[in-house]
């Protein structure tokens, strides 16, 4: 009976313990890369070619789901105000909803689930196959080599694309609001231009996007490069990179949501 | 891939993204309207200012000319100070009526500035002679209900 309970304890104290670690050694992983970023960021190419991968080769679904989202926001939108007659309202709705919250969330969500576990994926089987070992042998530091790019390639990207998602969301809502609906044009721009400010919303979601783009980076080159390398570990490094990266957008959305909107 | 077509994607993309930051700001956004060029400050001194929030705008004759920039309690007369920025191409003379309006019927609430036709103008730093404070709604109806109170003597 007694043993079972301890043995019941012990398990408890191993997974904190072990999960400590991991927080322990990502942090650590984070100053090493912000340590070795000079070194790699002389070889500017290395990055560039990361937002070539990550930035660029996502810009179809950012795209296509920006413009999906602010289609869905200007029926749905439209559909709610009409009822108390203020369809003219729907330009801020839509400018609103997309520059404070969507774009930021959702194309990081989506850029974690496109980018990220390929980042993990290249990362861990390059450690499954001891590349990285073999870069160490060969002098050659492997956070500067590997790492450091495709951290800063996702940082730069995900910002830009936050941005191009929240103008095809705008253009989308414009699209069935205006177009197939038929708010008045003028009403729709001229009230979105009057309720969004350029500080307080749009700036505030490119901050935003920056710090998803952080995370979500430092959690795909951290899973990869902590992951089991055999294949079995690698498939569940991504899995944890698509469920971290989901869980950090989520919660950090709640902290500078709080942080940016206080008072109003 | 070879490195200049590699270059080419990476600089496309940066370009649209940063199309895309300059039309939010533009297009969607008001930071073109947001900051007039040249300011100057006046203050007006409000028993109540109802829902008035910073950066609230400031109408004369329904144009924006102005943007509320603080307000403060006054606890020496237990006043709201409210001080706000007005475009330098307009001139308000010495005793125009401030009054705290409603945009419709729930609307957010802004400064109405009905200008008086005095010779001399207001300068950056002055205050506002006379002031109407916002209309708290509660206030109506109970001025609504005593009213009709006192209209039926010993009614029902």
């Amino acid at each position: 009976m007694l043993e079972t309970a301890l043995e019941a304890i012990r398990s408890i104290g191993h997974r904190v313990n072990d999960a400590l670690q991991t927080l322990g050694f990502a942090a650590r992983f984070l100053a090493m890369i912000l340590l070795y970023s000079g070194q790699s960021f002389r070889r500017l190419r290395l990055t560039i070619r990361e937002v070539y991968f990550s930035g660029f080769q996502s810009l179809l679904i950012i795209l296509v789901s920006g413009l999906f989202i602010g289609m869905v926001l200007g029926m749905q939108g439209y559909e709610t105000l009409q009822r108390y007659g203020s369809s003219e309202a729907l330009g801020v709705l839509v400018a609103l909803s997309l520059t404070r919250e969507l774009g930021p969330v959702v194309s990081a969500l989506l850029f974690a689930s496109r980018a990220g576990s390929s980042i993990t994926a290249e990362i861990g089987l390059m450690k499954a196959t001891e590349q990285l070992t073999a870069m160490d042998m060969m002098a050659v530091n492997p956070i500067a080599r590997v790492v450091a790019p495709r951290f800063w390639g996702g940082v730069v990207s995900m910002p830009l694309l936050a941005a191009m998602f929240s103008a095809v969301g705008v253009f989308g809502g414009y699209l069935v609001g205006v177009v197939l609906i038929g708010v008045d044009e003028g009403a729709f721009w001229s009230q979105m231009q009057g309720s969004v400010d350029f500080y307080l919303d749009v700036w505030n979601g490119i901050v935003k996007s920056f710090v998803f783009g952080a995370a979500v980076s430092l959690i795909a080159v951290f899973e990869g490069y902590d992951a089991v390398p055999t294949a079995e570990g690698v498939s569940s490094s991504i899995k944890r990179t698509v469920v971290y990266s989901a869980l950090a957008i989520l919660a950090l959305d709640l902290v500078l949501t709080s942080f940016m909107f206080r008072g109003i | 891939m070879n490195r200049k077509s590699l270059d080419l994607w990476v600089g496309f993309f940066v370009a649209v993204g940063f199309f895309a930051v300059l039309f939010l700001a533009l297009r969607v956004g008001n930071v073109s309207s947001a900051n007039f060029a040249e300011t100057y400050r006046l203050i007006a001194k409000f028993d109540n200012i109802g829902g008035l929030k910073v950066r609230g705008p400031v109408k004369s004759a329904g144009v924006v000319v102005g943007r509320v920039t603080e307000i403060h309690f006054d606890s020496q007369n237990y006043e709201a100070l409210v001080t706000m920025m007005i475009d330098g191409r307009y001139r308000f003379p010495k005793d125009t009526f401030a009054s705290i309006l409603t945009a419709g019927l729930l609307g957010e609430q802004y400064i109405g500035l009905d200008a008086g036709g005095d010779e001399k103008m207001l300068q950056s730093g002055d205050t506002f002679a006379r002031t109407q404070s916002a209309v708290v709604l509660e206030k109506l109806i109970g001025q609504f209900l005593f009213s009709k109170a006192s209209e039926t003597p010993g009614g029902k």
